[in-house]
């Protein structure tokens, strides 16, 4: 049973809903070719973003990867900013510099990740390092995959940050794929946890289709991190339910894996415990639905009238305050 | 002789940030209790707190990822490297962490990563490196590299102020060879600025760290041959002070680049290519390079000597120049 009050627990589904309409209009934006890039997706992980996140507080700093759309929109980050970003527009919190979710600054609570999965983990534990030193009690989160777990910069940043007790969470989301490599030829663990376990940390597992559990460990986590208690890693099971990217049909993904999982999608899940508890009647839910529709619509609309960044733009904030140089060769004879 | 040794100017120069500033932290291996496997941090621990001078595990991913993290929330770490070879194991980190987060995300990060570079201690392939070039091709670093106790310690405060990234790369030949009398106050020596150490017509050597001692010894030879030769120590390797360099060679008309690290794609290179853009007209002969050759640094001493420039190499290069 959960510790969340009513409200709380309709804003968790609010949030689980506004993640997948979000990334819906993603996905049409792909297919329309508005999208520079690549898009990646979280469709069945939206649980886990959203129900960690939930567990932190104002002032907390989150370092998201590329499928924690849920983790950035609960940060307070809006519909629009992850449009624009997408979009590369000159509206978007990194001014078209970097796409979908790279961006962000600890002062606006979260980190920009980079594409070298493992690195955020130790840029995090300097996060919650920083925290300490600053007094600030904040606590740091960030999420890794099972093919980001293989990394060195996962193990020497989580080993430094339980060495020094770092107020840092890490939730390691198990979907079984890192692009087309499965778990078994990431580790011969039997599981994330288990591969965590010789650091001294706080280890659990949870099931990442389940808001309700998801938000009760990390909510654990993140008040002992904040006690000094030291780092968390916890594993969230969960399946990738896309391919790694909208390119690519994940045609090694076994079809009956996919169809499983399908029934254990996490909203309708939630959706129908809430109704089942009789927290909310389906109308009640349909009625946040269309308003999280509405909102999000609205700021899809923006995002798309916003315009493209400046090119010369690009030679500005490389270091503070100067500008770069585009053509610094002049030729010019003597006199 | 008294005064103060290039060590000895890093010391105080770290010391006297972290009593200016209370954001300036240290974290690196064995710099606590051990003070440094070349006790550059001797002493610190003592007078600041093992929260402000933290030894960390055996990881420079770690080490550098901290300082990005902490830099990032309006700390000032400086990063020890044990040895500058081993800032290979934070590549990442540097180039595509701390390098383009102000570009990609709007956060500064005002950290500094120091350690000992360079040869002529015997140390081998991985103890005795320069690996500034790597760097010197990523934009959103600075690097620089003092040759004297006075810029060891002006340029370490800099480094500790400014709003990026700085590697600071010490030469360990340097540590305690070198020493001079150090002004008292709060001084720095900027970035970004060269310096020219000796005025000369017949030449520009335009060098960097221990090399400039060895630029001095030559010039010393060339001087009784009737050569005079001018010595640009660069100081800051990126970004260079091209108005510096040019304006000496625009003077001499002759340039010979003079650095230990390794020819092809080294930081002469790229001057090659500055003074081939701006300063076409005024050469009056081809550019001379001295460098290392294109091989690791090699172990038995006599390996190492030939690997390495030295004031004859140099001389035999400054005759050429001077009479081409």
């Amino acid at each position: 049973m959960s510790n969340l009050t009513l409200p709380q627990r309709l804003e968790l589904y609010r949030l689980l809903r506004l993640n997948r309409t979000v990334e819906e209009r993603l996905v049409r934006l792909y297919r329309q070719g508005k999208i520079v890039g690549g898009l990646y997706r979280c469709l069945g992980q939206e649980a886990i973003s959203v129900g960690t996140a939930y567990a932190l507080s104002k002032g907390d700093v989150i370092g998201p990867l590329i499928r924690n759309l849920g983790a950035v929109l609960v940060a307070g980050f809006t519909p629009r900013d992850v449009f624009a970003q997408h979009m590369g527009r000159a509206t978007s919190p990194s001014g078209g510099k970097d796409g979908n979710l790279h961006f962000g600054t600890p002062e606006t609570g979260m980190v920009a990740p980079s594409s070298m999965l493992g690195a955020l983990v130790a840029v995090m534990a300097g996060i919650a390092l920083g925290a300490r030193m600053r007094r600030t009690h904040a606590v740091a989160m960030t999420w890794i995959g099972d093919g980001a777990m293989s990394t060195g910069a996962f193990h020497e940043g989580f080993n430094f940050a339980c060495v020094q007790r770092l107020p840092l969470v890490v939730i390691a989301e198990n979907n079984g794929w890192a692009y087309s490599t499965p778990l078994s030829k990431q580790t011969a663990a039997r599981s994330l946890a288990e591969r965590a376990s010789g650091y001294g940390a706080f280890v659990e597992r949870v099931d990442g289709n389940d808001v309700l559990a998801v938000h009760e460990v990390a909510s654990r986590a993140v008040a002992r991190a904040r006690e000094g208690e030291g780092p968390a890693l916890l594993e969230a099971l969960t399946y990738r339910m896309k391919g790694h990217a909208e390119h690519d049909g994940q045609a090694y993904v076994p079809p009956e894996e996919l169809a499983e999982w399908g029934l254990r999608d996490p909203i309708a899940l939630y959706t129908r415990y809430l109704v089942e508890q009789r927290d909310a009647t389906s109308e009640t839910l349909e009625s946040l639905d269309r308003a999280v529709v509405e909102q999000v619509d609205a700021e899809l609309e923006a995002a798309e009238a916003a315009p493209m960044p400046a090119p010369r733009d690009a030679l500005k904030g490389v270091y503070a305050g100067e500008t770069a140089e585009a053509e610094p060769v002049i030729i010019r004879r003597l006199q | 002789m008294t005064g103060t040794t290039y060590v000895e100017a890093i010391r105080q120069g770290l010391l006297e940030e972290m009593e200016r500033d209370d954001r300036v932290f240290l974290l690196g291996e064995d710099i606590g209790v051990y003070g440094g496997a070349f006790k550059v941090t001797d002493g610190l621990l003592n007078r600041f707190g093992e929260e402000r001078v933290i030894d960390t595990p055996l990881s420079e991913t770690a080490i550098v990822g901290a300082a990005v993290g902490a830099a990032m929330m309006g700390l000032r770490p400086v990063a020890e490297m044990q040895f500058a070879d081993f800032i290979s194991c934070a590549f990442d980190m540097i180039t595509n962490f701390a390098a383009k987060a102000r570009y990609r995300s709007g956060a500064g990060v005002p950290l500094v990563v120091r350690g000992p570079a360079g040869g002529g201690v015997h140390g081998g392939p991985f103890h005795s490196q320069n690996p500034e070039a790597y760097f010197a091709h990523t934009p959103g670093l600075k690097i620089v590299q003092p040759a004297t106790a006075y810029d060891a310690k002006g340029l370490i405060k800099a480094a500790i102020r400014d709003e990026d990234p700085v590697l600071y790369f010490e030469h360990k030949f340097l540590y305690r060879r070198v020493k001079e009398e150090l002004p008292p106050g709060d001084w720095i020596v900027p970035i970004g600025k060269a310096t020219v150490r000796r005025t000369g017509r017949d030449l520009s050597i335009l060098t960097y760290g221990a090399m400039v001692w060895t630029a001095f010894e030559a010039a010393k030879t060339l001087e009784s041959e009737g050569i005079d030769a001018e010595i640009v120590d660069l100081r800051t390797l990126f970004p260079l002070d091209e108005e510096t360099i040019c304006s000496s060679v625009a003077k001499t008309n002759k340039a010979l680049v003079l650095h230990e690290a390794t020819r092809t794609g080294g930081i002469g290179a790229e001057i090659a290519a500055v003074l081939a853009e701006r300063c076409f007209e005024y050469l009056d002969a081809p550019l001379v390079r001295v460098t290392a050759p294109d091989t690791p640094t090699p172990f038995s001493p006599p390996m190492e000597e030939f690997f390495l420039p030295n004031p004859e190499k140099v001389c035999r290069a400054a005759r050429a120049l001077a009479g081409y």
